[in-house]
């Protein structure tokens, strides 16, 4: 469907409008010119339907009737002052962007002082600042525990920020980029470099032997070659990963999407953060465009403060 | 005259008996859907989870439901007051089961998970022509019927069922159209804000056409009837009845305030919204009005308990609709509980009540009898129903303003105060209120069925003959 884009449609409607409107007042006053005499009793209008269905011709109530006018002529008032007739803008030039823009300025110059104080600050200054980790809690609260949980322990495919484990890195600057910014870490599916379900079986113990658990010796040792040629090119030869492209360490205890044997094997197949299927997409959003850059810098603060202040 | 001399009731009492059985069922479900709010767990599987469930109930309740009372109704008031059989046996008795049919499937396709994703027009294509098949034979019976009648006049209740199945021929097939890619899937043939405008003109004016010009119908039959009083004036009637059925045809835009829709239709909506305020008052004024002389009946008389208090609800609900379409009103109950608790004061409160009580009225005539089989019962149904109902929009209200203030508080540093969890965890309390109040109200349509079922076992199904001589004038 086309937009009405030509001006003559902002005239059409905007005529339609009054008419309608017009059209209301007009109704109401032809019916309601015949009032009843002091005395005068009220006549049906000698129909009847049904055995004794019948209607008295009473005037309208003039309470009413008044009510009628008043939304009428409000309702013309309000098209002069606001936008509605067409392309005509309203008199007092009113819009819901002039609004929201009138509301974002106002909030700035209230509480824009209040971050610009913290932005002057280092970000280790911040977190240690109780005023500052208050609000940087509410902002959490509200931005980021949907997926990494009010308690900032995340759950599968969303990382804990309460730990020492960090996918890009836990520096301040870091943490405070990653929010800016945003991530997008994925892992292609990799069946068939590893060779099928059997090489994938064989990665996974030997991917298990790495962080030290229970898996089988043979198959951990078939599948150290496929490892190399497979995975280490992002997790390393050694499975530490690499902060810079937010590959995960393997020889830890922290498992983003699981860590048992079917898990990992599902992992290596699907791949993660392709697909929904697979465990959902691991993105983490830009949030310098949701957030100002003082309210990002109070949240960074907060959260590297999780796991390193007052521990 | 010698084959039909009596008017056409089987399809009457078909529609009223499934009036009752489909309110119990859409009920059941609404409380149901009530419940999962308070405990998640009751989401057991993937056809009983509230996203599912929750367009069934609406369905249930306005379409089958609401749509059987609607049917039942007009049939009946358009031959009495018309003077003649229904046109067409054989299509309005197509009606009835092609309607049934239409409210089956909803009942399996919604739950499997089938929806165009529209509110209040979830129903997939295939689906849809059926419903335009039927309710362009329910126009032809009902219009046949009025062009057969023996009175010079139209009765004004037939002006409102008449309008009703105009617009919501119109509504139904301009917000229906729709691409399909499937037997179970299509895309809807707008775009963007345009799709969300039309959902809107088309969602607002179910509730205009369907929910209130066809209940006023019902209301200018069966108040005057169960009165035994003249509708107060013509003359109001003439004139909410047209504006009425303009006015309302332009509220749409106010659910989309303070969204991409331009800035000038949201004001439009909004204006147009207030307008109604008058047109709608004047249904309550005339009904209400109706009883002038005759208010002692009150006391004793639970069907004119339930006719009169509908208005009550009607005139509360459409004074609260267009407080709500102004803009800064909107601003602060858009998206929270206040919506459902206004909707259903419309629902429980008008649409609900005014069928109750017709079906009161009409459900004895139809098998003979000249009441129903306990009036007693009829008095307990009213008041647990009405006792439901104020404790439902009571708790939806204080639930409603409660969420809208959680939402926009902020603290001196201009972060949210409140997270949106916490909202939802401050509406537990209501959501006990509101279940409450539901299970009351599905109480009462529960003593209403076996009330039904009583008035109707062993008693025979009676057409009643159509008199013979036209009535005098005057």
């Amino acid at each position: 469907m086309s937009d009405f884009t030509h001006d003559a449609w902002g005239i059409y409607i905007a005529v339609i409008t009054l008419v309608s409107i017009v059209a209301c007042a007009v109704l109401l006053k032809t019916f309601s010119t015949k009032r009843v005499a002091p005395g005068e009793k009220v006549d049906t209008t000698h129909h009847t339907w049904d055995e004794d269905l019948s209607e008295w011709n009473n005037p309208l109530p003039l309470w009413w009737m008044w009510l009628f006018y008043i939304t009428i002529v409000f309702g013309l008032i309000y098209l002069v002052l606001y936008p509605g007739l067409g392309t005509y803008t309203g008199y007092l030039g009113w819009s819901s962007r002039g609004q929201y823009q009138g509301e974002q300025e106002k909030a700035a110059a209230t509480f824009g002082p209040i971050f610009d104080k913290f932005l002057k600050q280092d970000l280790k200054a911040v977190a240690a600042d109780p005023e500052a980790r208050q609000i940087g809690q509410r902002l959490f609260l509200n931005y980021c525990a949907q997926c990494h949980g009010s308690d900032a322990g995340g759950g599968k495919g969303f990382p804990s920020l309460r730990d020492h484990d960090w996918l890009y890195g836990g520096e301040p600057e870091t943490i405070k980029a990653s929010i800016t910014n945003g991530r997008n870490g994925v892992m292609p599916p990799q069946g068939a470099a590893v060779g099928g379900d059997e090489g994938a079986k064989n990665v996974a113990h030997y991917v298990l032997s790495l962080s030290g658990r229970t898996h089988d010796s043979l198959r951990a040792f078939s599948g150290k070659a496929r490892f190399n040629t497979a995975c280490a090119a992002c997790h390393g030869a050694d499975g530490k990963g690499n902060q810079t492209l937010g590959a995960p360490n393997l020889t830890d205890k922290i498992w983003l999407y699981g860590g048992s044997e079917s898990n990992i094997i599902e992992t290596i197949m699907k791949g993660r953060g392709t697909n929904m299927v697979a465990g959902g997409v691991s993105v983490m959003p830009a949030h310098k465009d949701i957030l100002d850059g003082g309210k990002i810098h109070v949240l960074a603060a907060y959260v590297w403060g999780l796991s390193n202040v007052g521990k | 005259m010698e084959t039909q001399s009596t008017y056409n009731y089987r399809v009457i009492r078909q529609f009223s008996i499934m009036t009752v059985v489909w309110g119990v069922v859409g009920m059941l479900v609404g409380v149901f859907i009530a419940a999962q709010l308070i405990w998640p767990e009751l989401n057991l599987a993937p056809w009983l989870s509230y996203g599912r469930l929750r367009p069934l109930h609406t369905n249930a309740v306005i379409f089958a439901f609401g749509g059987s009372a609607l049917f039942a109704t007009s049939y009946y008031v358009v031959q009495r007051t018309c003077h003649a059989p229904l046109f067409s046996p054989a299509l309005a008795a197509f009606t009835f089961w092609g309607w049934q049919a239409v409210i089956v499937l909803a009942a399996i396709t919604l739950p499997l998970g089938y929806t165009s994703s529209k509110e209040y027009a979830e129903l997939e294509w295939p689906i849809d022509i059926l419903i335009t098949l039927v309710w362009v034979s329910y126009a032809i019976v009902f219009f046949g019927t009025i062009a057969k009648r023996k009175t010079p006049h139209i009765y004004v209740a037939n002006w409102f069922f008449g309008a009703f199945i105009l617009t919501v021929a119109l509504l139904h097939i301009v917000n229906s159209a729709a691409i399909p890619v499937s037997l179970w899937k299509s895309y809807s043939a707008y775009a963007g804000v345009q799709d969300a405008m039309v959902q809107w003109w088309y969602g607002h004016n179910a509730v205009g056409f369907f929910l209130t010009a066809g209940f006023l119908g019902m209301m200018y039959y069966f108040i005057p009837k169960q009165a035994e009083r003249p509708v107060y004036s013509y003359r109001l009637s003439v004139v909410h009845f047209w504006s009425l059925i303009f006015t309302y045809m332009w509220a749409g835009p106010h659910h989309l305030h303070y969204t991409a829709l331009p800035d000038w239709a949201q004001s439009v909506g909004m204006v147009f919204s207030l307008i109604l305020l008058a047109p709608s008052w004047g249904g309550m004024i005339n009904g209400m009005m109706t009883l002038s002389g005759a208010w002692h009946k009150l006391r004793t008389d639970p069907i004119l308990k339930f006719l009169i208090v509908s208005l009550s609800f009607y005139g509360m609900s459409t004074f609260e609709g267009p407080m709500m379409s102004i803009k800064t009103v909107n601003a602060l109950s858009h998206y929270t509980d206040w919506t459902i608790g206004h909707v259903h004061s419309g629902a429980l409160g008008w649409v609900g009540m005014i069928t109750i009580g017709s079906l009161y009225y009409l459900i004895p005539r139809l098998f003979g009898r000249t009441e129903m089989h306990s009036v007693r019962l009829i008095t307990l149904h009213f008041w647990v129903a009405t006792i439901g109902i104020v404790l439902y929009i009571a708790a939806m209200w204080i639930a409603g303003v409660m969420q809208g203030l959680m939402w926009r508080a902020v603290d001196p540093d201009g972060t949210l105060s409140y997270t949106f969890a916490e909202s939802v965890k401050a509406t537990y309390p209501y959501y006990m209120i509101r279940l409450l109040g539901g299970i009351l109200y599905l109480s009462g349509m529960l003593i209403m069925a076996y009330n039904v079922w009583k008035t109707c076992v062993g008693h025979k199904p009676v057409d009643a003959p159509i008199p013979a001589v036209q009535p005098a004038h005057g």
